[in-house]
């Protein structure tokens, strides 16, 4: 800090207030209105105070969007789509950095490449792969002669098929399948020092060994940071889930549930209740990046530059 | 990327890559195939497969006005989010940056925005900009009609533009005030010793020096704010009214998947993958440069 005027100081906090009213208000209001009856909630102007109905308007939300169920599959969705990733995002950055092997290059951009578009904007081919996840193997076994070879011989006709519509499979799958914490975790195992890797070979630990008593450990941070930012954005999905679940009783995700708790053109205004809605459903991922601020943060600049 | 320390094993590389290469193939690269595959073809009526037929579908969008009209709106709408939003995110970090006391809440109450999923934040803003309700539409009381985003297709596209340039504070912010922190001290306390003052050191000095943050900021929020808006439109105005905030993932779902129309769907999503692989194309080259001149 060089300036010490009192006069810039005073700027300075008035500035962050005002930058803090831009986030907050949102915020405000939603739990203004989230905790006002319908009478209150209707009177123009508003009066921007919390008032004592918060918890009936929050049992009404979560009966009319059946939010207990979905609450549990968005649950289990984001846990899915962070375990998936981090599993797959580690073993698969440690094959790229620490094996020499010929096609190791052409893994790496084959990879990396997907960072590139991201999955809205090849939504429609995505959603036909999900009716048949096998297909693309189906369609090299066909082309391979395979498939004629073995109906040839045994008589059977190979027909693989997997319907990934309406199954955690399918809402959990796409979303693992791109290259942020694959990157994310490449980022930092390229800091690891050559010496630990010798060092380690010489005590005779095997390269598995290495990645579970060292290399493991060592990235708990990265791990961290990795399973905020993907726990953050998997709960918050919303044309994926759309898409793939047409069962959206048994298999739609709190987020979906939040356009059928918006009052409909001419029905009565009950913005309390979709405001009460809408404050459980953001919470989670809220709550996640409050706490985990500090992790989160470094992941995120590593992660995209 | 050099490192002598490696190990060598004929299997284990593949069976540790293998699992994220399956699903990088399957969900990845066949769909993107695919969608080329459609591009270029049209179903028959009757079944009996997809005949070839070059370039008509794109053809076909880049004839209609509506297209047109869809992909300008687009860009307007990217343009407006960008700048509003790291405008906003800078000027928070700038003073973040001096870090007085008591900064830190402020600075983590910043970054909220960035948990929030799009559709929650659309029902809120939705609920804020009613027309009936008594937030913003408390000034239709005074001046009846002034502001409705329901029939008023500018206001409907301001009142999303508002909420995504919301949205984004919280990512742009971090990345900023990572940037502004990164300058050494010493070149500050040198301009301000040359008698330069803040705004003028904020100009000359810091700006300058965080320009590689601010352009791969620029370039990730306008791939963001043409990808991701689907799930704001669709829960504040559903494209409406009368398609006047229809942008071009909007366009892409609804001809796809309530029209059917796969092959034109499929042409719209290449043009808008090109156009986004042009962003990253700009951005990959603009590191290079500076890895180059520096």
């Amino acid at each position: 800090m060089i300036e010490r005027s009192p006069i810039f100081n005073f700027v300075t906090y008035a500035a962050m207030t005002l930058g803090l009213l831009v986030v907050l208000v949102p915020f405000w209001i939603v739990i203004v209105a989230g905790s006002q009856s319908l009478q209150e909630v209707s009177r123009v102007p508003i009066v921007l105070w919390p008032s004592s109905h918060l918890w009936d308007n929050i049992g009404t939300a979560w009966a009319r969007a059946d939010l207990g169920p979905k609450m549990l599959n968005s649950l289990i969705v984001a846990v899915g789509v962070t375990t998936g990733k981090i599993v797959l995002a580690s073993l698969s950055a440690f094959a790229i950095v620490f094996f020499n092997f010929k096609a190791r290059m052409v893994c790496f951009w084959l990879i990396f490449i997907t960072l590139m578009l991201p999955l809205e904007v090849r939504i429609v081919p995505t959603y036909a792969i999900a009716a048949n996840a096998l297909l693309p193997f189906q369609v090299i076994l066909d082309t391979l002669g395979i498939t004629g070879l073995v109906e040839a011989i045994s008589s059977v006709r190979i027909s693989l098929e997997w319907n990934l519509l309406n199954s955690y499979t399918g809402l959990i799958l796409p979303l693992v399948a791109t290259a942020t914490g694959t990157f994310l975790y490449r980022q930092f195992f390229m800091t690891i020092p050559d010496e630990l890797v010798e060092a380690s070979k010489m005590d005779g630990a095997s390269p598995v060994r290495f990645f579970f008593d060292v290399l493991l450990p060592l990235s708990r941070t990265n791990m961290l940071a990795l399973a905020t930012i993907m726990f953050v954005s998997s709960w918050n999905q919303y044309l994926w889930p759309l898409l793939i679940t047409t069962d959206r009783a048994n298999y739609g995700t709190v987020v979906m549930q939040l356009k059928a708790l918006i009052p409909a053109q001419n029905g009565t205004p009950d913005w309390n209740v979709t405001m009460a809605g809408a404050l459980i459903i953001m919470l989670p991922p809220l709550l996640i990046v409050a706490f985990m601020q500090r992790w989160f943060v470094r992941g995120l600049i590593t992660k995209d530059k | 990327m050099e490192r002598r320390a490696y190990y060598r094993n004929p299997v284990l590389p593949w069976l540790l890559i293998g699992p994220q290469l399956i699903l990088v193939l399957v969900f990845f690269y066949w769909p993107t195939t695919q969608a080329l595959y459609w591009a270029f073809t049209l179903e028959q009526p009757w079944g009996g497969g997809n005949s070839w037929v070059w370039l008509d579908n794109f053809l076909a969008i880049f004839r209609d006005g509506e297209y047109w009209l869809t992909v300008a709106r687009s860009a307007f709408y990217a343009l407006c989010t960008t700048g509003l939003s790291m405008a906003v995110a800078l000027f928070l970090a700038c003073f973040v940056d001096r870090a007085l006391k008591g900064t830190k809440i402020f600075q983590s109450v910043y970054v909220w925005p960035y948990a929030i999923a799009a559709p929650a934040a659309g029902v809120a803003f939705r609920f804020i900009f009613a027309p009936q309700s008594g937030i913003v539409g408390s000034i239709n009381q005074i001046w009846p009609g002034i502001w409705d985003p329901a029939t008023n297709g500018v206001h409907a596209l301001i009142m999303i533009i508002i909420c995504h340039a919301w949205l984004g504070i919280g990512y742009n912010f971090i990345f900023f005030l990572a940037a502004l922190q990164m300058i050494p001290r010493s070149i500050t306390e040198a301009g301000a010793m040359d008698g330069a003052r803040p705004v003028r050191r904020m100009f000359d000095l810091q700006l300058p020096l965080i320009a590689p943050t601010v352009f791969f900021l620029l370039i990730m929020n306008l791939i963001s704010s043409f990808t991701d808006s689907f799930g704001l439109i669709d829960t504040m105005t559903e494209g409406g009214p009368v398609g006047s905030t229809e942008v071009m993932v909007y366009k892409i779902y609804f001809d796809g998947f309530k029209g059917l129309d796969y092959s034109g769907a499929a042409a719209q999503s290449i043009v808008l993958m090109l156009l986004v692989i042009a962003l990253t194309f700009v951005q990959f080259k603009w590191v290079e440069k500076r890895v180059h001149y520096n």
